[in-house]
């Protein structure tokens, strides 16, 4: 047999393309902003302008994504549920919102969905008052369209939307436990329920918290996508101050710090929970 | 028609899985306190039996019952039935999120509605009879493969059954680790509990079988003690089946 010689890595000659330099350029990337926010006057003024949005947008993303967790289990357990209704309702759902871009989505919603409902509570409470119960009647069909502002229109919008992408993530959760937990579950008398609940979920939810991690990146991201209702997010704010300024760059290199600054902090936080769940296993 | 009081009575028992015919017409009465050893050449239809006495599997056709009562279509009543018939299975499904205390107290918590307190003493109590109440606190995958099917064992007796069924409760283990969950099935067996045992171990089958069935293409070929099963088999099929699981 032939002698290979053994491959030597010379340590010493690694070369600066070796090296994973992304993470170096982004921290650079936050050095610049803050030496630019703290000695330029324009940024200043761009980011104390723009700064008043942050709440709405934070606000916006935490309520859309407490009801899209919501929404999503629910249309998750129905992807899987052996009830052909819910099993059907759910896929109808989820196809629905898979197959329409989210900004067509945001406008349907907020501008025909809530308007329709409205329509649908007033007939409702038509209805009541006509059975007798004109009390309760009478205050669901005087429900205007005013009774929904443009900052909750905008929150039902994400979290509809979103709601069909955990939908598919709590799926897979919940499918990729083995069937044998189910069967233990079960052949100690606990319903399909009382199963679901106590031994597949909180392992289902333990092995997809990265990912419902990674969406809530995503939804802060598409939160700006609700500057169209007129909604003061940190996207409708900076462009308010850019159309009124001209001052583009500014108005935009401070709004994309911020949602850099938020998303990067988070992802952080998504890696390092990843991280502690493996060496947990 | 059979009087269905006896602890478990299949009659006409039909488990079709698409063009599979897993079983094929089972009749079984095991009395109470019996322990049943179930043996046969795999894809013979034992497990199935086993998972359609608790209804795990649902019958094609047929009927079960456990201590009179019959297993119908009425959830509820199923889950109480179920709670009634502890089952092993070959892979232990231990919950992994669980300690092994938690998972011997959960299901006494949520189906019989024991406080923590009560079932925390009494899930003690049966990790010390399959003896290993120091793994109290330890989660399934930091225990062997012997431990965790006596944590297993222990999550069952912890909902008093009546009937405990286990399939192949020891293929998976390592040779070293058998004996210790066949001490358990051995005690158990002793103690009066009824069992119905899918497993290949003459040892066990010898000391602690009633009765033996040898199933084959779904059916019951033949059921005897076990010293005659062992002994002197009547059926061709069981004599080939014997000849080829003793030849080594």
């Amino acid at each position: 047999m032939e002698e290979k010689t053994p491959i030597v890595v010379d340590k010493d000659s690694m070369q600066l393309k070796d090296i994973s330099w992304w993470f170096l350029a982004l921290i650079l990337i936050f050095v610049w902003a803050i030496y630019v926010f703290l000695t330029r006057e324009n940024y200043q003024e761009a980011f104390n302008f723009i700064k008043i949005g942050i709440q709405v947008t934070i606000k916006t993303s935490l309520i859309a994504y407490a009801f899209a967790l919501m929404l999503g289990l629910l249309a998750g357990l129905g992807r899987i549920s052996k009830n052909l209704f819910f099993n059907n309702l759910s896929r109808l759902y989820v196809e629905l919102i898979r197959g329409i871009p989210m900004l067509v989505l945001i406008f349907f919603i907020a501008l025909v969905g809530v308007p329709m409902l409205v329509d649908g509570i007033n007939a409702f409470g038509g209805w009541l008052t006509t059975i007798g119960l004109s009390s309760a009647g009478e205050t669901l069909s005087s429900f205007g369209n005013k009774a929904f502002t443009m900052n909750g229109r905008a929150i039902f919008a994400l979290a509809i939307t979103y709601g069909a992408f955990l939908a598919e993530i709590f799926r897979a959760g919940i499918q990729s436990i083995g069937r044998g937990q189910m069967e233990a579950g079960r052949s100690l008398g606990m319903s399909y329920g009382q199963t679901m609940r106590y031994i597949i979920l909180p392992q289902a939810v333990r092995n997809v918290l990265p990912a419902l991690g990674n969406d809530f990146v995503a939804m802060v991201k598409d939160s700006s996508l609700v500057s169209v209702l007129a909604v003061r997010d940190i996207t409708q704010v900076s462009r308010l101050y850019a159309g009124s300024t001209f001052r583009f760059r500014e108005a935009y290199v401070t709004v994309s710090i911020m949602y850099l600054t938020i998303t990067v902090l988070l992802s952080l936080l998504v890696q390092l929970m990843e991280r502690r769940l493996r060496k947990n296993d | 028609m059979t009087e269905p009081r006896d602890m478990i009575v299949i009659k006409d028992l039909y488990k079709h899985f698409g063009n599979v015919k897993a079983l094929n017409g089972v009749n079984l009465t095991v009395k109470k306190g019996k322990v049943i050893v179930v043996i046969g050449p795999s894809g013979s239809g034992k497990s199935t039996m086993l998972r359609c006495i608790n209804h795990l599997e649902v019958p094609t056709s047929g009927e079960v019952w456990i201590d009179g009562q019959h297993l119908g279509k009425n959830e509820k009543e199923l889950n109480a039935i179920r709670a009634e018939v502890g089952m092993v299975f070959q892979l232990f499904n231990l919950f992994p999120h669980l300690t092994a205390l938690e998972n011997v107290t959960v299901a006494q918590k949520v189906v019989r509605g024991r406080s923590k307190e009560e079932a925390e003493e009494i899930a003690m109590a049966q990790l010390k009879r399959v003896g290993i109440p120091e793994k109290a606190g330890v989660y399934p995958n930091n225990l062997s493969g012997g431990q965790q099917q006596r944590v297993a064992i222990a999550r069952s007796l912890a909902m008093n059954p009546k009937i405990m069924l286990f399939d192949e409760p020891t293929s998976a283990l390592d040779p070293e680790m058998i004996k210790e969950v066949l001490d358990v099935m051995l005690d158990l067996a002793k103690e009066g509990m009824t069992m119905v045992c899918v497993t290949h171990e003459m040892g066990f089958a010898r000391s602690a079988a009633d009765e033996v069935l040898f199933m084959d293409e779904g059916v019951i070929v033949e059921h005897t003690t076990p010293h005659d099963l062992y002994n002197n088999p009547k059926e061709e099929r069981t004599k080939l089946f014997l000849s080829q699981i003793l030849q080594h």
